[in-house]
C-alpha cells in the first residue's frame, strides 16, 4: 500500500512538483491577504510572507555557513584517525 | 528502598536487569517485556510525596523524592524502556538489556533522588552501563569509542562530585534543590559543568556523537533517550532561569545543526540532531519561566519518543543491511517502505510540523523567549528548527530511501523491512508522535506547572508552515549541495584523541630522550669521577697539608719539575695507593654516614 502511493507519486513527480507550488504560493496568499496578525511578536512579522522568506533564507544561510565551516580544515578523510 | 509500600521503580529493572542471565528458553521474551511493564506501572500507580528515606551515616539519603516534575521524566523514560525493549527482542545477549536495565534504572534513580549523595551514585551508575552498550558492538573503533566516552563521563563525574563536596562545605545541605543561580559560586559552577557536560552542551558534547554512532543498534535507541534527558531534568530542578544557559542552548542548536549538514553517517546525523534538540531544553531551562520549564519538560518527553523512533529507523537500515553511511545507501523504498514511513513521521515530528509531537513541545520553549522579549534567541531557535527539518525531515529519509542508489547487491538484497517486534515498536513510538501532537493534554496535563499553552493557532500553524514549507523547497533547490560525501567531520573530540597520541609520542620521546642521559650520566660520567675521586683523594688530601710546606722552604712547585707533580706521580705508583684510597673511601662514607644520620 505505501510502496503503491510512492510509485502513484513517482509517476507523476511533474503533478506533484506543481501543487507544491500551488501550496507555497497559496501559503503566502493566505498570510498576506487573511492571516490575523494580532498574534506577532515583532514589527517585522507584518510584512507578508516574512516566515517563508525567513524559512528560505535560514535554509541557504545553514547550507552555505555549515560548507564554508566544513572546509576550514573540519571535513577530512574518513580514516583520518587511522592513519 | 521500600518504604510506606513505596517500590522504586529503577528497583524493579535492577532487579529484573539482575536475575536476566538466569532467564533462559521459552520464558526469555516474556521476562524481557515483564520487567519494563512493571516499572511503568510502578510509575502509573506512584503518589506523590517523599518515600525511601535511608539514614546513612550522618545523613538521611532521598530515594523518592515524587512530585509533578519527577513523574513526568519517570513516565516517559519507563515508556520508553518498554518500546526500546520491545525493539530489542532480536538481542539474544541477556548482558546487553541487563545493561539497558540497569542503565534506565540510573536515570530513575536520578529523577526520583532527592539529595546530591543519591544524585551522583545513579549518574555514575548509568555511565558505568550505558558504556557496554557501545562495547556491545563488538568492533574495534566501538571499544575505542567506549572507553572515550568512559573517560570523559568519569571526568564529568569528578567534577560534579567536587562540587557537591564543596556546596556541602559551604552550606552543610546535601538536599538537591533550586541553586542559587543568581549569585552562583564556585561548587554551583561545578556542579553546572557537571550537568552540562551530559546534557552535551559545546564543548564538552562531543562524547555524544562518538559514542551513539559507534552504539548497537538498540543501544543507541536507549542512549539517545536518557543520557541528555535525565541531565535535562537535572538543571530543571537545579539551575531553573540561570541565565547562561540560554546563550548556551542557542549554541547548541545551531551547532548540532551545522554538524549535521556535513555529516555522512545517519546515525551521527541524528547524534547530532540530540545535541540540538537539548539546546531548546536547555535554553528553555534557562529562560526559567513556568511556560519555559513546561515547554523544556514536554519537549525532552516529546524528543525522547521521536529521538527514539528515528533511531529504530535508521537502526533498522543498520541491522538489516549492516550500513548507515548515506554514500552506502539510497534509493531503498522499494525494498523497506515500512521502516521509510516510521522515520518520516520520526523526522516530521522531530522537526515540528504541526500534527506532530514537536510541533506542541518546541514551539512552548520558543514562545517562552519571545515573551521574556529574548528575539535574538527566540529567531535563532527558529533558523534552527529550519536546519532540523533540512536534515532530519528531508536529508535522511531522501538519501536513504530515494536519491541516488549507493547499494552494493549484497546490501539491495539484504534490505528488506526488520522484524515484526521491530515495526511493533516503530509502531507504537509514531502512534505517540501523532497523538501527542493531536491530542494535547495528553502531554499538557502531565506538566510541572499551570502554564497555558496553545500551539493550534492559525499564526502559528501558518508560521511554521511556512518556515518548514520554504526550507523544504531550499532543499530541493539545493539537493546537490547536499548530497553526503564520503568524510568524516572533526569536533572537539579531536583534542583528546590526538592529545592522547601527543602524550604517547611526548612520552616515548621524553623516556628515550631520559634514557640516552641517564646511561651518559648516571651510567658513565658519575662512575667516572667517583673512580677518579677516590682514587687521587688520597694525594690530593695529603697535597694540601704538604703545600704550605713547601712554599715555606721556597722549592719549584708547579710545572713539569715542580714538586707537586713529583709527588703525585710517586703516589701513583706506589702500593701505598690502593691501601690510602681504600681507607679514604671509608673515611668519606663514615663523615656520609654522620651527617645522614
Amino acid at each position: 500500500m505505501i510502496l503503491d502511493l510512492i510509485e502513484f507519486l513517482r509517476h507523476r513527480l511533474k503533478r506533484v512538483i506543481q501543487v507544491c507550488c500551488v501550496i507555497l504560493v497559496l501559503l503566502v496568499g493566505f498570510d498576506a491577504l487573511l492571516l490575523d496578525k494580532g498574534k506577532a511578536h515583532t514589527a517585522a512579522e507584518n510584512m507578508w510572507g516574512f516566515w517563508a522568506l525567513f524559512g528560505f533564507v535560514s535554509c541557504v544561510v545553514i547550507i552555505f555557513v555549515s560548507k564554508w565551516f566544513g572546509k576550514l580544515g573540519i571535513t577530512r578523510r574518513e580514516d583520518y584517525y587511522d592513519q | 528502598m521500600i518504604n510506606n509500600l513505596w517500590l522504586h521503580p529503577g528497583l524493579i529493572l535492577l532487579a529484573g536487569a539482575l536475575v536476566l542471565p538466569l532467564v533462559k528458553g521459552r520464558l526469555f521474551r516474556p521476562y524481557l517485556l515483564l520487567v519494563p511493564v512493571l516499572a511503568f506501572g510502578a510509575v502509573l500507580m506512584m503518589p506523590q510525596g517523599g518515600y525511601g528515606v535511608v539514614p546513612f551515616l550522618e545523613w538521611d539519603l532521598t530515594f523518592g523524592r515524587v512530585d509533578r516534575l519527577s513523574l513526568v521524566f519517570a513516565y516517559i523514560m519507563t515508556l520508553m524502556c518498554i518500546i526500546g525493549t520491545l525493539y530489542g527482542l532480536h538481542v539474544d545477549n541477556p548482558f546487553e538489556m541487563a545493561a539497558a536495565w540497569i542503565y534506565v534504572a540510573g536515570s530513575l534513580g536520578v529523577i526520583f533522588a532527592g539529595d546530591f549523595l543519591v544524585l551522583f551514585l545513579f549518574w555514575e551508575v548509568m555511565a558505568f552501563s550505558s558504556v557496554f552498550l557501545v562495547w556491545f558492538r563488538d568492533r574495534p573503533e566501538s571499544v575505542w569509542a567506549g572507553f572515550r566516552y568512559l573517560l570523559v563521563h568519569a571526568a564529568g563525574g569528578m567534577v560534579l562530585l567536587a562540587g557537591i563536596v564543596l556546596l556541602y562545605h559551604a552550606t552543610g545541605d546535601l538536599g538537591f534543590h533550586q541553586l542559587d543561580v543568581t549569585r552562583p559560586t564556585l561548587p554551583i559552577y561545578l556542579i553546572l559543568i557537571g550537568f552540562i557536560l551530559n546534557a552535551a552542551v559545546p564543548p564538552l558534547h562531543a562524547w555524544l556523537p562518538d559514542a551513539y554512532g559507534e552504539a548497537t543498534v538498540s543501544g543507541a535507541v536507549f542512549m539517545c533517550a536518557f543520557t541528555t534527558k535525565t541531565a535535562v531534568y537535572a538543571l530543571a530542578r537545579g539551575f531553573a532561569g540561570m541565565e547562561i544557559l540560554i546563550p548556551l542552548g542557542v549554541v547548541m542548536a545551531l551547532y548540532g545543526v551545522v554538524y549535521a549538514v556535513l555529516e555522512n553517517d545517519a546515525r551521527r546525523l541524528l547524534a547530532y540532531h540530540i545535541i540540538s534538540q537539548v539546546g531548546y531544553m536547555v535554553a528553555g531551562v534557562g529562560i526559567g519561566t513556568e511556560l519555559a520549564i513546561n515547554g523544556a519538560c514536554a519537549h525532552a518527553f516529546a524528543h525522547i519518543l521521536y529521538k527514539g523512533l528515528l533511531f529504530m529507523g535508521v537502526g533498522s537500515v543498520l541491522y538489516m543491511t549492516g550500513k548507515s553511511r548515506f554514500t552506502d545507501l539510497g534509493g531503498l523504498y522499494s525494498r523497506m517502505p515500512r521502516a521509510f514511513v516510521f522515520t518520516l513521521i520520526g523526522g516530521l515530528s522531530i522537526s515540528a510540523f504541526p500534527l506532530f509531537s514537536g510541533f506542541v513541545s518546541k514551539s512552548m520553549i520558543v514562545a517562552a523567549g519571545f515573551d521574556d522579549h529574548l528575539y535574538w534567541a527566540a529567531f535563532l531557535l527558529t533558523l534552527a528548527s529550519a536546519g532540523t527539518f533540512l536534515h532530519t525531515g528531508l536529508k535522511v529519509p531522501y538519501f536513504i530511501w530515494f536519491g541516488k542508489n549507493h547499494c552494493t547487491k549484497d546490501t539491495w538484497e539484504k534490505a528488506e523491512d526488520p522484524p515484526v517486534h521491530m515495526q511493533l515498536a516503530m509502531g507504537i513510538a509514531a502512534f505517540l508522535c501523532i497523538f501527542i501532537g493531536v491530542y494535547t493534554p495528553y502531554l499538557y496535563d502531565m506538566l510541572p506547572y499551570a502554564a497555558v499553552y496553545k500551539p493550534y493557532t492559525a499564526y502559528h500553524v501558518t508560521e511554521s508552515l511556512q518556515i518548514l514549507l520554504f526550507t523544504a523547497l531550499g532543499f530541493f533547490v539545493f539537493l546537490k549541495k547536499l548530497t553526503p560525501k564520503p568524510v568524516i567531520s572533526l569536533d572537539m573530540d579531536w583534542f583528546y584523541r590526538m592529545g592522547g597520541r601527543v602524550f604517547l609520542l611526548g612520552a616515548k620521546k621524553g623516556m628515550d630522550y631520559l634514557s640516552v642521559r641517564a646511561q651518559q650520566y648516571l651510567g658513565q660520567a658519575l662512575p667516572r669521577s667517583l673512580n677518579k675521586f677516590s682514587q687521587s683523594g688520597p694525594a690530593r688530601l695529603s697535597l694540601l697539608l704538604i703545600r704550605p710546606l713547601w712554599y715555606l722552604t721556597g722549592v719549584p712547585v708547579k710545572g713539569p719539575d715542580g714538586v707537586e707533580k713529583r709527588f703525585t706521580d710517586t703516589f701513583n705508583q706506589s702500593l701505598f695507593t690502593i691501601g690510602s684510597s681504600a681507607v679514604f673511601i671509608i673515611l668519606v662514607l663514615m663523615v656520609l654516614l654522620f651527617f645522614v644520620t
